[in-house]
């Protein structure tokens, strides 16, 4: 049976009514033992199991994922993907990202709907304005798509914002980056895993890690609630769980884990083809394919596994995208959730060896860790197999908060709720 | 919505107040004295447990002093009485 997506494959299955799909990926039974373990099966621990594959040739790994693949915060964020970061460290990540993005659908043979539909950040203020338009300008020097707008121009590419001058925080312009854009979420934990178990990956699910077994300083395995499993690489991309799995390997990291919430509204007809952002509202919105106006906004503020958010936060989010768009205010809410972001204290990544041998810690993504999956897992599968960091993640180590070269692209100090 | 029991002011709602993260940070007395590992373990470095959680919020919309709340991060439920932070012997 043919395992590829194609015109061809559909027409084929069209004959017998699309009942004999194959299944996406096995459900394997746990080996007693791999080359490699990862734990969490979101987007970013099913690419890195699909680039230690595909670039290292690595594929008797394992993918250990609590629940199931691609439901933790691959399958609650707002899906924005864009690459305008100003620091050393992040600017060409996130560039070597979107060119990722750019090619996914076709390297995963799955359509991941990378729809790049432009991404504009209004600013409300001269100082605003400033630090945009430096961030802008030394993207350009990156060579990196970016623009500054006016806005006449803001006004044609969203009829629906409110430009007038007697707003609560008028709009004074706006920058936008035109190869951003947004994915389907669920695809991307699919198309992944799937290209992975092609590769002879195994991803188990129902698998929750609950401890790392060491055995003089270096790991040797997992403890899981389907018992012990020995791989002498162990790596972990597991979001806001990220200390609680650092905990287990004798680390205190840099990580608080925060809930990040976002809603969708009742859908209606296209109206906005932008992602739209606003720093003083904190808030930002797009419109989903299915027509839903999809808003997220800023942290609840206080530490939290508990993956329920506050009303209040959902509220002043609210708030925000109405007098963006005014119209929005007819719209009932639909749905509204919260994920649990690894938020660090410089607000950057970490793709690093750790002081426990044989153990890797991809985590810290913050509120930004999507758009970054699929470099995440190039990076990262790089560092697994070579035990050297990858060019364009050598600045995302743990130990950087020692030595002092934290990324730290707000410029503000130690927090959690940076970015 | 948190209702947080402000020792002052009594029951007021969460967005009364500014969290003001763990409690259990304690500033080293004498930072020039440090090596980078305790400067690190102090400014960055946290336990961020699954479960209690004792932390200080500030009554910025109301007494204006700094509570020590013990939360558990999994329920939100603040599993003992808040104190102010000076009676609680918090920085
Ligand atoms: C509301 C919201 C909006 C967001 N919006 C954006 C956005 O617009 N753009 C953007 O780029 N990013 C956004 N993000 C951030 C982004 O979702 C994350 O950074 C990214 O998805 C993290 O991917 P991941 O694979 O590391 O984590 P996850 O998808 O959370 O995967 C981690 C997995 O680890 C598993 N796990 C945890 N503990 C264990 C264990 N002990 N054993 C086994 N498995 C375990 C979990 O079940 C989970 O499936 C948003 C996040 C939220 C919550
Ligand atoms: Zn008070």
């Amino acid at each position: 049976m043919a395992r590829g997506y194609s015109l061809a494959a559909l027409l084929r299955h069209a004959l017998s009514g699309h009942r004999d799909w194959p299944a996406a990926w096995r459900m394997p039974e746990p080996k007693a033992s791999y080359d490699v373990i990862i734990i969490g099966g979101g987007g970013h621990g099913l690419a890195t199991a699909y680039y230690l594959a595909k670039n290292h040739g690595i594929t008797n790994v394992a993918v250990l994922e609590k629940g199931w693949i691609g439901g933790g915060n691959t399958a609650r964020n707002t899906t924005i993907i864009r690459s305008n970061y100003q620091q050393d460290g992040n600017a060409r990540f996130y560039e070597h990202s979107v060119k990722l993005w750019e090619g996914l659908s076709r390297d995963l043979n799955f359509n991941v709907m990378f729809s790049q539909r432009g991404m504009i950040n209004l600013f409300h203020t001269t100082a605003e304005r400033d630090s945009w338009v430096r961030r802008y300008n030394s993207m350009r020097l990156n060579g990196i798509d970016a623009a500054v707008l006016g806005t006449a121009e803001i006004a044609a590419l969203v009829p629906d914002l409110d430009l007038s001058p007697h707003g609560r925080h008028p709009v004074l312009g706006g920058v936008i980056q035109r190869r951003a854009g947004v994915a389907r979420h669920d695809a991307v934990a699919w198309g992944f895993g799937r290209a992975a178990d092609q590769r002879g990956v195994d991803i188990i699910q129902n698998c929750a890690v609950t401890g790392i077994v060491r055995e003089g300083g270096r790991v040797v395995g997992v403890e899981t609630t389907r018992g012990r499993i020995l791989a002498r690489k162990v790596a972990s991309c597991v979001a806001g769980n990220s200390s609680r799995i650092g905990e287990m390997a004798g680390l205190r990291l840099p990580i608080e884990s925060h809930l990040l919430q976002a809603m969708v509204s009742e859908p209606v007809k296209p109206f906005l083809n932008v992602v739209l952002s606003s720093g003083a509202h904190r808030v930002y919105v797009s419109q989903t394919d299915k027509g839903e106006v999809l808003i997220g906004g800023r942290l609840d503020g206080y530490n939290s596994y508990s993956q329920r958010g506050s009303l209040p936060v959902i509220e002043e989010i609210a708030a925000g995208a109405a007098a963006l768009l005014p119209r929005l205010k007819r719209l009932r809410l639909m749905r509204s959730w919260a994920g649990l972001v690894d938020m660090t204290m410089d607000g950057s990544a970490i793709i690093s060896k750790t002081p426990v041998e044989g153990f890797y810690l991809n985590g810290g993504w913050c509120y930004g860790g999507f758009k970054a999956t699929p470099a995440s897992g190039w990076c990262f599968a790089h560092l697994i197999a070579n035990d050297a960091p990858h060019p364009l993640a050598e600045r995302h180590r743990l130990d950087r908060f020692t030595t002092g070269h934290t990324i730290n692209e707000r410029g503000a100090g130690p927090a959690p709720h940076l970015h | 919505m948190l209702s947080i029991r402000c020792p002052v002011c009594g029951p007021r709602d969460e967005d009364e107040f500014v969290f003001g993260g763990d409690a259990s940070a304690v500033r080293p007395a004498d930072p020039m004295a440090c090596d980078d590992q305790a400067w690190t373990a102090f400014l960055y470095r946290r336990d961020n447990p699954a479960g209690p959680h004792d932390e200080l919020w500030f009554h910025r919309f109301g007494c204006r002093r700094w509570l020590r709340v013990r939360r558990d991060t999994r329920s939100h439920a603040i599993v003992a009485p808040p104190l102010l932070a000076e009676d609680a012997g918090a920085p």
